[in-house]
């Protein structure tokens, strides 16, 4: 689960991590009053949705007087702000975070996520602030510094020294810098977060740091213990059919192509959407419906997978292991029956039982149901079957 | 001869009551898997499926000798159970419940390395020595006995290639899930190595998936330590970046952990990289004929 920069700055806020004042509103008449109470004579109002780039996208602007600040709200409340992140659909903004502006002496990047080849949590600095950090990783990793944090220990004072000496930070800033940093650690850690970004971390005039942006992510096998997180879920920023799909216990994700697929288990499906490539196609869609299909599952997965009118066949690959065939093909049949599925159906469906299970879809006699002995012959025909082709 | 687990294994099962437990416990058991009972904190005494059940494993460990556990407890508390395990002096955990969180993953596995004990999975199928014992969710009779080794990330794609190995005219020796968490107890390397000095297995089929970095570090050992033929399949291709693919650890971030770089590096270290995961039988029997 992701949240939106607001919201990290809530957390931060209680962790004594400096940010800006600042008020989020929803609606642009609400832009003068949040500017007045804020004070000074500089704001920076910042649409809130759950992706990277907004500046370039204009979701971020700069305001020098209170007619600014209405002026920039009431344009962005309610664009479709378009970014790298984003995909050409955009997103819709809802949310609307203005804030003090700050006297930037210097800019940071300052982040937190899991380091899966060490197996703990590393903290990253650079004096690349405010850079796409992918792109400073790639083009010039020596300006990353990264200490890897054991739990056993956690954060401890030479940490943040590694890193501060890295930045080339005056003894004075250094201790600030520490704080900081240990601070930024409490949040990862106690929050189950599986990444934090501060980009940029600022250096300000007082020589002191301030996060001037925040991204956060949660580990969503952990947020059972965190109630106050869960109630931070934009479902607004996820997309409603993956989220449908979650709904039921079903893992989905929308792709391109014009295949359907339904598989039991995450790497079966994985591996059907790569032989269907393979035989040049194009996948629709990932679909994981569980190790254990049942009518329910299997239902509920045609209903998502036709909501894509691109679909034009589907290919059920089915391993049934402890599942028997025949349970499935009955599943699939009552599936049918329930919704109406009108492109070709391309089953396959093999381990147990899998010869009675071809008996009882044969026997059905149903006319867009075809049925495949194995992964290749099931890949093939369903591509096959996608461009109109009936094998 | 198998690796980890074989018919003289004596198997605990932690959360033996709960209704996971009991349905894969009975399928264990049907199997010829030596299980020696169960633990159900509070039931402690009882008798389940014709086991009796402890109310700890330092009790089970005790009076009947467990020396591997299976663990199907809710994921609040999965951590915990393999954590006492391994303090029990279990010598093999496997842990299949999925959504455990990833802080609690952290702290286990290095206490189980502490304590010396392997740890399979969390988030996987288990692991099964053909017709000697099958300690996991998987179909028993697709791994019919032979001398083909299977590592995978996967539940369904590891019957899958299985079924292909013992459908090319094969057999299994030892079939182990690994899991598809982000950190995860025992990793390629580590069975690697054991499938390289099991003398009945003459092959290894190493099923990978996108995210993480572990088929790589696996491609760097083969080439130095392997010597037996490997057959890997990477599982997302296909797979767009920064999606989450069904298994918490399936992801590409950034631009790291893509199934090209995984198999390119495999492919430079020797290995027998199939593109389609319908090749993985036919492939390993073109090797060992």
């Amino acid at each position: 689960m992701n949240i939106h920069e607001y919201q990290a700055k809530q957390i931060f806020a209680s962790y004594n991590i400096p940010i800006q004042d600042g008020i989020t509103i929803e609606d642009a008449n609400d832009a003068r009053e949040a500017a007045e109470k804020i004070g000074g004579d500089f704001w920076v109002l910042k649409a809130q949705i759950h992706a990277g780039g907004r500046g370039k996208g204009g979701g971020v602007k700069f305001a020098k007087s209170i007619e600014e600040v209405e002026k920039y709200a009431s344009d962005i409340l309610g664009m479709t702000l378009v970014t790298h992140q984003t995909g050409p659909a955009g997103r819709l903004v809802k949310k609307l975070f203005i804030a003090s502006g700050v006297d930037i002496k210097k800019e940071y990047y300052l982040g937190m996520v899991l380091d899966r080849t060490a197996e703990m949590p590393v903290m990253m600095a650079s004096t690349e602030g405010g850079m796409e950090i992918e792109k400073v990783a790639a083009e010039t990793p020596e300006k990353i510094i990264k200490v890897g944090i054991d739990p056993l220990i956690g954060f401890r004072a030479f940490h943040a020294r590694k890193l501060a000496s890295g930045l080339h930070l005056s003894a004075e800033q250094m201790k600030h810098f520490g704080k900081f940093a240990k601070a930024l650690y409490e949040v990862y850690s106690n929050n189950d977060a599986s990444l934090i970004e501060i980009n940029p971390l600022v250096l300000t005039g007082e020589d002191t740091f301030l996060a001037l942006d925040a991204k956060m992510g949660f580990d969503d096998n952990a947020l059972y213990r965190h109630p106050d997180l869960k109630n931070m879920r934009d479902l607004d920023e996820e997309e409603p059919t993956e989220l449908e799909a979650s709904k039921y216990g079903l893992s989905y994700v929308k792709l391109d192509g014009n295949v359907g697929c339904m598989v039991n288990g995450a790497g079966l499906a994985m591996s059907t959407m790569d032989i269907i490539k393979l035989n040049g196609g194009d996948p629709a869609n990932f679909l994981d419906v569980g190790g254990v299909a049942s009518t329910e599952t299997v239902a509920k997965g045609f209903e998502i997978i036709l909501e894509d009118p691109n679909v034009k066949a589907i290919f059920v690959n089915i391993f049934g292991g402890i599942v028997r065939c025949d349970r499935i093909a009955n599943g699939i049949l009552e599936a049918t029956e329930k919704i109406d599925v009108k492109v070709p159906l391309i089953v396959r469906l093999d381990g147990t039982n899998s010869s009675e299970a071809a008996e009882i879809l044969k026997r059905a006699n149903i006319k867009n149901i075809i049925t495949a002995t194995d992964l290749a012959d099931g890949a093939q025909k369903a591509v096959k079957a996608a461009e109109g082709i009936r094998s | 001869m198998s690796i980890l687990v074989n018919k003289d294994s004596r198997v605990l099962v932690q959360g033996f009551t709960g209704k996971e437990g009991t349905f894969h416990a009975q399928q264990c058991i049907d199997y010829g898997t030596n299980i020696v009972g169960g633990v159900t904190p509070g039931k402690g005494g009882q008798i389940h499926l014709g086991k009796p059940v402890f109310g700890s494993v330092q009790e089970a460990v005790e009076a009947v000798q467990a020396d591997v556990s299976i663990i199907f407890v809710p994921p609040a508390f999965s951590a915990d159970a393999v954590m006492e395990a391994a303090d029990a002096g279990i010598k093999v955990i496997i842990c299949i419940t999925e959504g455990i969180p990833v802080s609690d993953m952290m702290l286990a596995k290095k206490f189980v390395q502490k304590k010396g004990a392997i740890l399979i999975g969390p988030n996987c199928p288990g692991i099964i020595s053909a017709e000697e014992a099958k300690i996991g969710i998987m179909p028993g009779f697709v791994f019919k006995k032979g001398n083909v080794g299977v590592i995978s990330k996967s539940g369904t794609l590891t019957y899958e290639a299985a079924n292909q190995v013992v459908q090319a005219g094969l057999g299994i020796t030892t079939a182990i899930g690994i899991g598809g968490d982000p950190i995860i107890g025992t990793t390629y390397i580590d069975l690697l190595k054991l499938f390289e000095e099991d003398h009945e297995t003459k092959a290894i089929v190493m099923i990978g998936e996108i995210g993480g970095d572990l088929e790589i570090q696996a491609a760097k050992y083969i080439k130095e330590n392997i010597t037996k033929p490997v057959v890997a399949f990477i599982a997302g291709q296909t797979a767009p970046k920064g999606k989450r693919m069904g298994h918490a650890g399936a992801i590409i971030a950034g631009s790291k952990g893509t199934a090209k770089e995984k198999m390119d590096a495999l492919e430079a270290a020797g290995v027998h990289v199939v593109a389609s995961p319908a090749e993985i039988g036919k492939k390993v029997k073109d090797i060992l004929g």
